[in-house]
């Protein structure tokens, strides 16, 4: 055990854990911040996508003490009132269904934007392919992607 | 039935309601009260302040019945979406045995039952204002929560009404509106759970915590239907964080199981604790189960003559000439529901109480409010039982059984902490009943003159029914098994369907869409090997078979439309079309396929028609037939299910994949609601997928698909 101070979403926290736990269980179990899901944890799905200074990175196989100190933010973290272009848009295609992986898919796809303003279809992909959907509601995120990156000011 | 006399009773207290609902001897009832008794199943709630309050029974999943149910109350009475609040229940007594999502039935069971509710509190509150007014009721009109006049600009909200509104009797049958007249249903209305899903604020069970929680997580046996000889935990006791090992068991259906639960304060703890748990198993000789012995078995059962299903006409008296009859053999592999969501539970056992927190599908079985009940089977009172029932990631049938609510009560009776059991995706995977194959012998023959005279469906497979009782007569037909077949409307004169039955050691489950999942591919399929036969057209085939109004036919008639069937492809592209009715509902889609320079079949676009007769919510029916050819194509074309050495092979999304961004094709559906049979939506869009786009495959390459899952890579 160890104490680990980590940033998440502009904010400190100090826990004393197994360094080697996931970032994940960190910011679910000790944090307390259960936006970011575990789906699968071997990084597979994308339910646990957070960012760390700006990447999206899978929280489940990140182990926790390599990210002391580093900028996290969670899906907490992007807005809270879900004024995020991307959450507008989410909102706007209505793109859950259980919604159980969309803060995942919602990081990913806001990472994707703040680097690329005007994704095309491939790149989409390219930049989603590591999220699995159970539901199947991938036209509606590719839809909702694009009309973000249309409604960006 | 509330009578008037405990309404004056109660009216000095300020918290008074007009509630509205059902007691068992009739649907709709109204009461003037603080709280619904028992015996009441109330849908609705009017306070003096204007808040209303609908009451949901139906869990919501993805597929969206947090919205579709309360909007057929909130049409009727007049009141949009935004100004009611919505009430999930748990399994409460009062709100009895259907709280629960399943079978697509939701809307299509419940369409007009909900209407009425709603239609007959607006009754109410417009009588009562007609009263107050002294004016007559047709001067009257309810608007967004009002009652106003027509004769003057005077109007009164629901709250002012309530109380005069509840000395009226319940209308028994309140007229419904008007089609033209809807608001709500039919309109795409935003759903209210997407904000929350967009923020990660919805709950789910996973996300619950409660005071003073620990953590577990259970070593199953590895080869199913091992049995617990004995554990050693003492090096799991050394770890940091540990606090106790105990032995869980579950039930799931007929089967019973022990596997072994390492508490501890956190999630990880426990997870290394089991990492060093020693553990032996009796593995009962199913450590020699191997899958491809089984699937051996159940093409040799194909030569027995089984149960008698369906018998039209006589199929054995069909004489058909030699060259004029064709025959195929289908097979379709187990498969994992893979809800995102891992199964997880929070118990607390408290004396003789117990409280739960989980996502389920069946509500009311948890707490014994209804069939299939979990209390004799944990050994508590249903009245001690309470259920916190949380937003599901993902249901598709998994969450229909409660195997991962009763281990972790099990577990909870050995600790007196409130105890979260999170099963991790291997466990979910692995420990979990699986969607059970089925195997078709199929055989059709036509007369001299090219009709179709004779067809026969022989399914081979496990028994559902086998797997969820004890009591499974062998001599009878597994109805789940067959299910769909007996629904086609294809008017052939000599039909027959029969079930052979295969003993099978794994728990099988309904998976989305059930067994039409898979008996649908083989009888599509084969549809379509008979349509080339006699070389027609595998639509027109199809139409030909349909009487005019059967509503396959009008879906076919619309599809065919809409897909362009009748315009010729270019060069290069095929498609294919299959359709499917059974308990759930009706779609058809058609799929259009070409092939890449590695000759790889891509599929370029899939049309649906799905019937519904009415439809609540178009742009959420849409998103489900989406998500339904996503796992359906899914189910087709990724590996399945496997056994070896009695165990599930596959452990997690990278050797169980599901269908990513990229793979998935352009899906265009349409809607039909044109006043029909109301049918359902969550499983309708599964079935047809699978055989038509194995029907695409053979327009475009010759090769007939019989096994799923398939290639689309074409050797």
């Amino acid at each position: 055990m160890a104490i680990i101070n980590l940033k998440i979403n502009s904010k400190d926290y100090s826990i004393d854990v197994d360094p080697q736990m996931p970032l994940l269980w960190a910011i679910r179990d000790f944090v307390g911040l259960k936006g970011t899901k575990y789906g699968c944890g071997i990084a597979q799905c994308g339910a646990c996508t957070v960012h760390l200074n700006g990447q999206p990175v899978r929280s489940c196989s990140l182990p926790v003490a390599a990210v002391a100190n580093k900028n996290i933010t969670t899906i907490e973290g992007l807005s809270d009132d879900n004024s995020h272009p991307i959450q507008k848009a989410w909102i706007e295609e209505q793109v859950p269904q259980c919604g159980y992986c969309q803060s995942g898919q919602i990081m990913a796809a806001a990472a994707l934007l703040s680097k690329n303003a005007s994704p095309n279809d491939a790149d989409i992909d390219a930049a989603m392919q590591g999220h699995i959907c159970r539901c199947g509601t991938y036209p509606r995120i590719k839809r909702a992607i694009k009309k973000a990156s249309e409604n960006k000011p | 039935m509330v009578s008037r006399r405990q309404f004056i009773k109660n009216t000095g207290k300020a918290s008074f309601a007009l509630w509205l609902g059902a007691t068992s001897n009739g649907f709709a009832n109204a009461a003037f009260i603080t709280d619904a008794p028992s015996n009441f199943t109330p849908f609705v709630k009017i306070e003096k302040n204007g808040k209303i309050t609908i009451f949901n029974t139906k869990p919501e999943m993805g597929q969206g019945t947090f919205q579709s149910v309360p909007a057929l109350i909130a049409e009727e009475l007049e009141v949009s979406l935004d100004a009611i609040t919505i009430v999930q229940t748990s399994g409460e007594k009062q709100f009895g045995g259907g709280q629960a999502a399943g079978g697509s039935s939701s809307i299509r069971g419940n369409y007009d039952a909900y209407r009425k509710i709603g239609a007959a509190a607006k009754e109410m509150l417009v009588k009562a204002a007609s009263v107050k007014w002294g004016i007559g009721i047709e001067s009257c009109y309810a608007e967004n929560g009002s009652v106003h006049s027509k004769l003057s600009k005077e109007h009164l909200s629901y709250g002012d009404l309530i109380e005069e509104a509840s000395k009226l009797e319940v209308p028994k049958e309140p007229k419904l509106k008007n089609k033209s007249d809807f608001k709500i249903i039919g309109k795409s209305i935003q759903r209210p759970d997407v904000p929350l899903k967009v923020s990660g604020k919805a709950e789910y069970g996973i996300d619950v915590e409660v005071p003073n929680m620990v953590y577990a997580t259970v070593f199953r046996s590895p080869v199913i239907g091992g049995t617990l000889k004995s554990f050693d935990a003492d090096a799991t006791l050394k770890i940091p964080g540990v606090i106790k090992v105990v032995e869980a068991k579950t039930t799931v259906g007929k089967y019973q199981y022990s596997g072994v639960a390492v508490i501890a304060k956190s999630y990880w703890a426990a997870l290394q604790g089991r990492k060093v748990l020693k553990v032996e198993w009796d593995t009962n000789g199913y450590e020699n189960f191997n899958l491809s012995d089984y699937e051996n078995k159940l093409r040799n059962l194909s030569k027995e003559a089984g149960v008698l299903d369906k018998n039209i006409g006589n199929v054995e008296s069909v004489k058909t000439e030699p060259g004029n009859s064709v025959e195929s053999f289908y097979e379709t592999p187990m498969v994992a529901h893979h809800t995102l969501e891992p199964m997880n539970c929070i118990a607390h056992v408290n004396g003789e109480m117990l409280t739960i927190w989980t996502s389920t599908q069946v509500p009311s079985a948890i707490t014994g409010s209804g069939p299939n009940d979990l209390h004799s089977q944990i050994g508590m009172k249903p009245e001690n039982i309470t259920l916190h029932s949380k937003f599901i990631g993902g249901g598709f049938g998994r969450r229909l059984y409660t195997d991962y609510v009763i281990e972790a009560v099990n577990i909870a009776k050995q600790i007196e902490q409130p105890v979260k059991v999170i099963w991790s995706r291997e466990d979910t995977t692995q420990h979990s009943a699986v969607r059970p194959m089925t195997f078709s012998q199929l055989k059709g023959g036509f007369s001299k003159e090219g009709e179709l005279i004779s067809f026969q469906h022989k399914v081979i497979s496990p028994s559902y029914f086998d797997s969820v009782g004890p009591n499974f007569d062998k001599t009878k037909v597994d109805a789940i098994m067959i299910e769909g077949i007996g629904e086609q409307a294809y008017q052939i004169p000599n039909i027959k369907t029969s079930y052979v039955y295969a003993d099978f050691h794994v728990p099988v489950a309904a998976w989305r869409s059930v067994t039409s999942s898979t008996v649908a591919f083989a009888h599509e399929c084969f549809i379509d090997e008979l349509a080339h036969k006699v070389k027609k057209d595998p639509l027109d085939f199809r139409l030909q078979m349909l009487d005019k109004d059967s509503d396959t036919k009008r879906v076919l008639l619309k599809l065919k439309e809409v897909s362009n069937w009748d315009k010729p492809l270019p060069k290069g592209k095929g498609r294919g079309v299959a359709q499917w009715e059974f308990f759930a509902g009706l779609c058809a889609h058609v799929v259009e396929v070409s092939v890449t320079k590695d000759n790889t079949i891509k599929i370029d676009k899939v049309y649906a028609v799905i019937d519904l007769g009415e439809v609540v919510n178009p742009d959420n029916v849409k998103n489900q037939i989406e998500g339904s050819i996503v796992m359906a194509l899914t189910a087709a074309i990724k590996t399945g299910i496997t056994i070896e050495n009695g165990k599930i092979k596959q452990s997690n999304f990278h050797d169980n994949p599901m269908i990513r961004m990229h793979e998935t094709p352009e899906i265009e559906v349409h809607i039909l609601a044109d006043g029909g049979k109301i049918k359902g939506v969550g499983e309708p869009g599964l079935p047809p997928f699978a055989p038509a786009l194995a029907n695409a495959i053979f327009s475009i390459s010759g090769k007939r698909i019989k096994k799923m899952p398939f290639d689309l890579k074409l050797s």
